[in-house]
């Protein structure tokens, strides 16, 4: 077997138009919340005392809702290096989940060429990972379902911070109208396409159960790795698959 | 002696967040290339995506309380049945609002 990174140039796959449109057809479900979370965002950030641009370039670049909301409860209008430190790192904490959900794309995107996957994990975010496991799942491999869907998500996500910005405090708890529960409906519904049978579910149970108790000792989301590591881990510990 | 940032602070915070935020979402990839497919990493790669769902969501619960654990309950029965994203989170949502407007 030949490694991926020795591939003949014309061997790597493209993008496609086709994978791109598919992946913003199937994340769209997730639009009206994305939408609410985002005027929510922009409601936190001019509370907060953000400029329109500076509340803008940060759904831009960072583009993780949960980590731009915990950052809006530690921002200040005056900043030091160390307290710049602090947020990034915070903000790393939070999003450390991406980590892994990258880890398990790994063996589906290392057969695109590095600019290609540097470009397709500017977008990625759980909404997309999701589509993508589930699409990965179901036999497919054009990784522009990632791309497509995590633009697409993007896209919304950076403009209704808008709105959100200019109608302030009206619109500024998530929770009055149930939308800290869209991922994670969406995830518990994920659970059904990935079900390989009950064998194949055990490591999950490990991960649930970690995930509980490192919730209950932990602030913060590191449960979500200590949760997920511990039913990889499993996982690769158990022969029979 | 600190430097003052001036309106450059915010600037470079969100920056900072940003770097932190893509090397979260690139070091999965780049670090699992330098790690050999062995049966035992494949068998693990294969049960992550379930754990990532199940540690996430689990929680999430425990934190939000009955009446989010029912609303799942109710998406994943959805989802099973009629195999619909849009109808599990319509049916989800649906039974969050209705839970948390009768007081639960």
């Amino acid at each position: 077997m030949t490694s991926p990174h020795h591939r003949p140039r014309h061997d790597r796959p493209r993008f496609t138009w086709a994978g791109l449109v598919l992946g913003a057809r199937r994340v769209s479900v997730l639009l009206p919340g994305i939408i609410v979370f985002a005027v929510a965002f922009g409601a936190a950030a001019s509370a907060k005392g953000l400029t329109l641009f500076e509340t803008l370039l940060m759904s831009g670049v960072v583009y993780a809702g949960v980590s731009q909301l915990v950052a809006m409860e530690l921002w200040r209008p005056e900043w030091t290096f160390g307290a710049i430190a602090g947020v990034a790192f915070v903000t790393m904490t939070v999003n450390a989940r991406l980590i892994l959900q990258g880890a398990s794309l790994q063996p589906w995107l290392s057969r695109y060429r590095k600019r290609q996957n540097a470009l397709t994990l500017l977008f990625l975010t759980d909404a997309n990972w999701l589509i993508g496991t589930r699409y990965h799942a179901e036999g497919g491999r054009d990784a522009s379902v990632v791309l497509g869907a995590g633009l697409w998500l993007w896209i919304f996500w950076v403009g209704f911070t808008v709105p959100g910005y200019l109608l302030g405090a009206m619109v500024s708890d998530p929770k009055r109208y149930g939308i800290d529960m869209v991922m994670p409906i969406f995830f518990a519904a994920m659970i059904v396409p990935l079900w390989r049978g009950a064998k194949a579910a055990r490591p999950w149970v490990v991960a649930g159960i970690v995930a509980l108790v490192a919730a209950k000792l932990i602030d913060g989301y590191a449960f979500i790795v200590i949760g997920a590591l511990s039913g990889a881990l499993t996982g690769a510990l158990l022969d029979d698959a | 002696m600190t430097p003052d940032l001036g309106s450059w602070g915010a600037i470079l915070a969100i920056l900072a967040m940003g770097l932190a935020s893509y090397l979260c979402r690139i070091s999965g990839v780049v670090l699992m290339g330098y790690v050999p497919l062995t049966p035992a990493v494949r068998r693990g790669l294969a049960a992550l995506p379930g754990s990532i769902v199940v540690a996430t969501v689990l929680p999430l619960i425990e934190r939000l309380g009955l009446a989010a654990g029912v609303a799942l309950a109710a998406a994943m029965t959805t989802m099973a049945i009629r195999r619909s994203e849009l109808l599990a989170l319509a049916i989800g949502m649906a039974t969050i609002a209705g839970a948390r407007a009768l007081g639960f």
